[in-house]
């Protein structure tokens, strides 16, 4: 698992490259609220064009970020996933809390 | 017929291992992408299952994995030996978890059943848990 966080005046974009589970979680996890600490977000955008696989394990860790960013006030968006990650999306319900852009 | 078994260590990022490893198995039966993505779940809920519930991080245990391949219809049969689950109907419900200070979902067993054809849970408390899954790949 591959991660790259950028902020751009305020629209922070966390890209995940490579397979989203228990194996990584605790680090993708560990970074991205680092990153949220560092402030100045105003929208939060999970890039998910490069994440070939995730289970149940990635969608506990989309409901901490979004319990996290809500009481910052933070808006968080999805962008590309691909077909599986995005029914998995789909079938727990995130699109619901986090809308999809592409 | 073919068969595959294997035991592995209920350690952390092995998930990864036993998915590829079941997935490449059945591709024997020429699943398409979208079915092998769905063994692909199956199985990292299953196992993650073990690793975190079951034995609760202890990484000295083992979980078993075996395959069967019949024609079309592969049965995935993940077992560990650990806590078991008191009450397996609340574990199945959407968003049950007994973890949830840990993020975690709840989603486990509802995504396989999701993409399985067939799920069975037998599990008894501090014994261990056995996920009997059925795959049916359509013909081309």
């Amino acid at each position: 698992m591959r991660l790259e966080l950028t902020n751009r005046s305020g629209c922070a974009v966390a890209r995940l490259d490579g397979e989203l589970d228990e194996g990584c979680v605790k680090e993708v996890r560990e970074k991205i609220d680092a990153f949220i600490r560092g402030g100045n977000i105003g929208q939060f955008v999970f890039d998910f064009s490069k994440l070939s696989f995730m289970d149940s394990t990635g969608i506990g860790m989309l409901l901490g970020r979004y319990k996290k960013l809500k009481q910052l006030d933070v808006p968080i968006y999805i962008s590309n996933a691909s077909g599986h990650v995005d029914f998995i999306l789909s079938t727990a319900g995130i699109y619901t809390i986090m809308k999809k852009i592409s | 017929m073919n068969k595959f078994s294997m035991k592995l260590l209920a350690k952390t990022g092995n998930e990864s291992f036993a998915r590829s490893c079941v997935s490449a198995f059945c591709l024997e039966a020429n699943p398409t992408l979208e079915e092998i993505n769905d063994i692909k779940t199956a199985v990292s809920e299953a196992v993650t299952n073990c690793i975190v519930h079951a034995y609760s991080g202890k990484d000295d245990k083992f979980i078993d994995i075996s395959v069967s391949l019949e024609g079309q219809k592969a049965e995935i049969i993940i077992e560990d030996y650990g806590c078991g689950i008191e009450d397996v109907d609340k574990a199945m419900q959407p968003f049950f978890t007994t973890k949830p200070d840990q993020e975690r979902s709840g989603m486990g067993f509802t995504l396989i059943q999701t993409f399985m054809n067939d799920v069975k849970i037998i599990s008894q408390k501090d014994k261990g848990t056995k996920v009997v899954m059925q795959k049916e790949f359509k013909k081309d």
